[in-house]
């Protein structure tokens, strides 16, 4: 069995041997890593008072590290994966209803938060792309096939 | 009879199964809306369920603890989601390892002008200190960015919701400024999307590619620990 490597644009539309068992073991697969992620943040968070990182991250960079080992990511793994992360979206809605919760907070400070999120998340976009495609451009350009049409016009 | 409806009502809104599936159903809505304006980003998913859910709400009367009984279950996906940007991470790990030179010198950059952009610019139009330590970490994901706030001084839970605000800010406004600016590399596009708006801007580009999405992945973790790391610098610094 081939590796999906090189499907940059869509990931893989037809899976073969999909199993319900074999779903809930990359979900379970999933969990674990998070959960041996969490368990070392917060070890460390013991050992080093006010030392903080995101279980979830270190339990991607686990999983990843299991891949690597394994040289190649299983049909079920990517089901799992496709099928969670085109849902991303609607993970991060709970988080924003609570919004609800700050009207007070957001009414006292309105005008100078919004004009602060706004100019500066556009800064950060517009400097970070800038660095990377100038990095991109002057270090011989990481030869870059795969970016599909290039940094420039 | 009316008396009936109030009290299916009464047992309802007390379950965690009404507010889930509300959340559920007004996200399917969400999204077929945005799939039929083709992905358009001011027809944000994140942005219209919540808005939604927020009306609703406040129509019902219904606190967000209530809410949240019923939406932390979608709420708790959120870390089985990150470790499975894993996947693209490795299927995608070519371009990724040509791409560590501008990965480390944008990360540096975008990480650096996020926080000093958000906390000068509060500054200059008056702005107390704790609001300012409360900004500050606002590109990183909320668990990182409140513990942050809570080490400069800042108020946690005002910084979640600057946290929130910040994500869908970006996942509306990244594709028109790209696009303005004539940035055709979707890695580029993804990473800088998922250094300013972390999640939210991570779900965005994965809506484009699959490429920008993995790369916004990469940015997001990396900005985390990257700020978190300015921010102990930073305090080292002034105390």
């Amino acid at each position: 069995m081939t590796t999906n490597q090189g499907t940059a644009g869509n990931p893989p539309a037809t899976e073969t041997a999909v199993t319900p068992q074999g779903f809930m073991m990359a979900v379970t697969l999933f969990l674990v890593c998070q959960l041996i992620g969490e368990t070392i943040v917060k070890s460390l968070g013991v050992a080093f008072p006010g030392f903080t990182f995101p279980g979830p991250v270190l339990g991607m960079v686990i999983l990843f590290a299991l891949l690597l080992a394994r040289g190649r990511v299983g049909p079920m793994i990517s089901v799992a994966s496709n099928g969670i992360l085109r849902n991303l979206s609607l993970l991060f809605v709970p988080a924003a209803v609570g919004i609800v919760q700050y009207w007070d907070v957001i009414a006292e400070f309105g005008i100078t938060l919004v004009v602060a999120l706004v100019l500066s998340t556009l800064l950060t976009l517009i400097v970070t792309v800038a660095v990377f495609v100038l990095v991109v451009k002057y270090t011989g350009g990481a030869e870059g096939p795969e970016t599909e049409g290039g940094d420039d016009r | 009879m009316t008396d009936n409806v109030l009290n299916i009502w009464v047992y309802l809104a007390e379950t965690p199964l009404l507010w889930l599936t509300v959340t559920l159903v007004v996200y399917m809505g969400a999204e077929w809306l945005s799939a039929s304006l083709k992905r358009n980003p001011a027809a944000n998913p994140v942005v219209l369920t919540a808005a939604v859910l927020i009306v609703l709400l406040h129509v019902t009367g219904t606190s967000y603890k209530t809410y949240f009984d019923g939406a932390q279950f979608v709420h708790f996906l959120l870390g089985p989601a990150t470790v499975a940007l894993a996947v693209p991470l490795y299927r995608n790990l070519g371009i990724v390892k040509k791409s560590l030179l501008p990965m480390g010198a944008a990360l540096f950059a975008g990480s650096i002008t996020a926080a000093a952009s958000a906390v000068g610019i509060a500054w200059a139009m008056g702005a107390p200190p704790e609001l300012l330590a409360s900004l500050a970490p606002k590109s990183a994901t909320t668990p990182i960015a409140m513990e942050l706030a809570r080490n400069l001084g800042g108020i946690a839970s005002l910084t979640a919701v600057l946290v929130v605000f910040t994500g869908m800010v970006g996942a509306i406004i990244v594709t028109p400024t790209m696009n303005l600016l004539g940035i055709k590399d979707f890695a580029a596009r993804g990473f800088a999307v998922g250094v300013a708006s972390h999640g939210i801007g991570t779900a965005r580009a994965f809506q484009v590619s699959e490429l920008a999405g993995t790369f916004a992945g990469i940015a997001m973790g990396l900005n985390g620990a990257l700020t978190s790391l300015l921010v102990l610098i930073w305090i080292a610094l002034h105390v």
